[in-house]
């Protein structure tokens, strides 16, 4: 009963704590809805006339949805580096970091199961993939381990700052003999939902450019460069903007992680292309593709060599000391790092794997305006996520938010 | 089948019983050798093992959206009839049958009442709606029947008459023209080059200097779509024909991505077709009229196949470059080409084992 007070008056003072603030961050919040407006009104088009409406076509039949779900993933498992030095190796630089990351991950699923929603054909069934009252083709089909593991995996990230959040709300201290469990879980876990998703496009003989072993373990490079990038620059916002306290050392410590992903991510890039084109045979026609275009058609040219552009100044920025220990070079690597990965590994690895199509046929994808509203407003949907929570757990965090026992007699 | 598969399949004990129910390989029905009466139900839920298998748990689910659907469907007409004078008893058996619709399970592991009860639901629906009769079959799989086809490289000169035969045969998308069958017209003199291939030209044909070639879904022995589906929205049928059951289709069109035959289409609209060009001569696996969002293929016609008749194309094609017949009859046409025509098959290193044989005279 008492808890369910606590957690009551949690709740209430989140909600009261998210609803104000300055000016500028009133100012975001409405900037983040009225994104989520419009990506509605775009959905309820697509839901009226049907995927039509977006750029995907029988040649083409995954675009930006999946491309974007496929991306943040990644982002999602990288709040595992940050998890596993805090909680289980007890490292202390992270401590203010890892709320954050979980955060972060926890907005990113939530974003990733909007996307697959919108991809969709039939949402109005998709209790048919609820196991126990639909029918849940399990263990054949990887997309059912996805779901699995995704939604673990939220759970997971929800109820572990949950817990310690709500302990720190009544100025108790947690037990780590609870949430320690549950942290290396997460772990494996995170290494989990991610090569599961690689394994998505990993396990399809139909398409040769997914069909490759390296797909997962680069899948998880490519992940824990771009999400710690992502923490980096979001830690830096928080610096500014509140009292939060985050140390130097903890950002550089991160800076690190990303460093060292970058270059693993890098090489194998590099292994990738070798493999491509040193013999190219007929399976190497999707990459042929994507680098240098196939019968003039070259529609991802000028997004894959920026990524590539951005991903090796990056890389190479970050390797050298003197920069990566400069904070406003540090955040331009990061921002171009991540970007450089969304490209690569969203659009950059989903579309090719369709061009050309079984048969040689190449047709392209160009994603239209109302696909592109329901991106935004899901990205939009995942920041507005994310402020809360964040706004939510600095609050208690830095005390001030606290449970008063007399606060609901007041 | 399946017990005979030499390629590594990732099983987790999940089916591993399911032969003993039955030689087809699965439980669910489908096959016409299912007779659950015959069984005792102990050995039934002994037997196997999953969600999909237990036949009591569906019932269970079955029954607990039938209290649902009561409640909620009496409660709902106490509304309209208290509220409204003018509800018809049309409007009413149509939310009827769209709820009981709406929250109907897979028509894989239904059982032959249930199958005959939802289409009796969906010709009654199409009544309600556009006052036209239709027929729709939910025909099972013949015993001894294996459908395979064969395409003649030599004969096919594009004619396209298959495609439009299917077309018409199979109520599709007249909006977004989708064709189940592509010809491939390919250049003489250097093989088969599909890439360079036209599968979409305008011309006069037979083009001089260029041969032809019909592809569709294969009905793959071993097919990946079916292994991905995460609902099992689609299946091999005893009768080896791949099918979906397009209202538990949830529309991820991963079956799509893991197709290496191009054989598969999706509604990205709703499907529109003509009244007047309506093929009323349904099968629930086939022809009937699908909804947006979700997908559709080649079903090497199955309410013509079943009942002992040709696919459109086989019918429609005027050179006779189609043969299609049932593998397991030794006097059957089909046999005989695989008998003593050089034959092969598309990406058979894929191991998906397609039953569609191409030849040369």
């Amino acid at each position: 009963m008492q808890t369910l007070k606590v957690f009551r008056s949690l709740v209430l003072d989140s909600l009261d704590v998210s609803t104000k603030g300055s000016f500028r961050y009133l100012l975001w919040m409405a900037f983040l809805t009225i994104v989520m407006l419009v990506g509605m009104y775009c959905y309820s088009i697509q839901l009226e006339e049907g995927l039509v409406v977006t750029g995907m076509t029988d040649r083409v039949s995954w675009g930006l949805y999946i491309s974007n779900f496929t991306f943040l993933v990644g982002v999602a498992a990288a709040a595992v580096m940050l998890v596993m030095p805090t909680y289980v190796l007890h490292d202390i630089d992270f401590k203010q970091a890892v709320l954050i990351g979980e955060g972060l991950a926890v907005a990113a699923l939530i974003m990733c199961l909007a996307f697959v929603v919108a991809d969709m054909g039939g949402p109005s069934v998709l209790w048919h993939m609820i196991p126990g009252i639909g029918v849940f083709n399990f263990p054949n089909s990887m997309l059912t381990w996805d779901v699995i593991v995704l939604n673990g995996y939220l759970f997971i990230n929800i109820t572990i700052p949950l817990y310690i959040l709500f302990k720190h709300y009544q100025g108790k201290d947690a037990n780590p003999k609870v949430y320690v469990p549950g942290a290396i879980l997460s772990v494996f876990w995170a290494v989990g939902i991610h090569l599961v998703t690689a394994f998505l496009y990993q396990g399809l003989q139909a398409r040769p450019f997914w069909n490759n072993a390296l797909l997962g373990p680069r899948f998880l490079a490519s992940a824990f460069a771009a999400g710690p990038a992502l923490i980096i620059l979001v830690l830096a916002v928080i610096r500014k903007f509140t009292e939060f306290k985050i140390e130097d050392k903890t950002i550089k410590k991160i800076a690190t992680i990303v460093t060292v992903a970058a270059q693993i991510n890098l090489i194998m890039l590099i292994s990738e292309l070798f493999k491509e084109f040193y013999f190219p045979t007929h399976h190497s026609e999707s990459a042929f593709y994507l680098f240098f275009g196939l019968e003039g058609k070259t529609a991802l040219l000028p997004w894959i060599w920026t990524a590539i552009t951005l991903n090796i100044v990056a890389t190479v920025l970050l390797t050298i000391g003197k920069f990566r220990n400069n904070f406003g070079m540090l955040y331009i690597c990061c921002f171009m790092l991540f970007v450089a990965i969304w490209i690569e590994k969203g659009f950059g690895l989903i579309v090719p794997g369709f061009i050309p199509g079984p048969y040689g046929k190449i047709a392209e994808y160009t994603p239209t305006g109302i696909e592109i509203g329901v991106t935004l407003g899901i990205w939009a949907l995942g920041a507005f996520v994310f402020t809360i929570l964040a706004k939510t757990a600095i609050g208690i965090e830095t005390g001030k938010l606290r449970f008063k026992k007399n606060r609901l007699e007041e | 089948m399946n017990t005979e598969k030499k390629w590594f399949k990732l099983d987790l004990g999940a089916k591993s019983n399911t032969g003993a129910t039955c030689g087809c390989g699965k439980s669910s029905g489908g096959c016409n050798s299912h007779s659950y009466q015959n069984l005792p139900s102990t050995m039934e839920t002994e037997a196997k093992d999953g969600f999909d298998q237990v036949f009591d748990v569906k019932m269970d689910r079955r029954t607990a959206f039938r209290k649902l659907t009561a409640s909620l469907m009496i409660g709902a007409g106490a509304v309209s009839s208290s509220c409204s004078l003018t509800t018809s008893d049309d409007s009413k058996e149509k939310a009827q049958i769209d709820w009981e619709e709406q929250f109907k399970g897979n028509y894989k592991l239904m059982s032959d009442e249930e199958k005959k009860a939802t289409v009796d639901r969906l010709v009654r629906s199409y009544q309600l709606r556009k006052g036209k009769n239709i027929k729709m079959s939910s025909q099972n799989a013949s015993e001894d029947v294996l459908f395979g086809y064969a395409f003649n490289i030599s004969k096919c000169q594009g004619y396209m008459d298959c495609v439009n035969a299917c077309v018409q045969e199979n109520n599709q998308d007249r909006n977004s023209q989708m064709q189940y069958i592509r010809i491939h017209e390919i250049e003489e003199g250097k093989g088969f080059q599909f890439n360079e291939a036209d599968d979409n030209y305008y011309h006069e044909v037979p083009a001089e200097g260029h041969f032809y070639m019909g592809t569709q879904c294969f009905h793959c022995d071993n097919p990946p779509c079916v292994e991905v589906c995460p609902v099992q929205a689609t299946w091999r049928e005893e009768d080896g024909l791949v099918v979906i059951d397009y209202d538990w289709c949830v529309g991820c069109r991963y079956c799509m991505a893991a197709c290496p035959y191009d054989g598969r289409r999706f509604n990205w609209s709703t499907p529109e077709v003509p009244e007047n060009e309506v093929n009323k001569n349904q099968h629930y696996l086939g022809n009937r009229m699908r909804k947006k969002g979700v997908m559709e293929k080649c079903t090497f016609c199955v309410q013509r196949s079943r009942s002992g008749r040709d696919p459109a194309c086989v019918e429609a094609c005027p050179t006779g470059a189609r043969i299609f017949g049932n593998l397991l009859d030794p006097n059957s046409t089909i046999r005989w080409v695989l008998e003593n025509k050089k034959v092969f098959r598309l990406k058979e290193d894929l191991g998906t084992e397609p039953k569609f044989w191409y030849f040369m005279d």
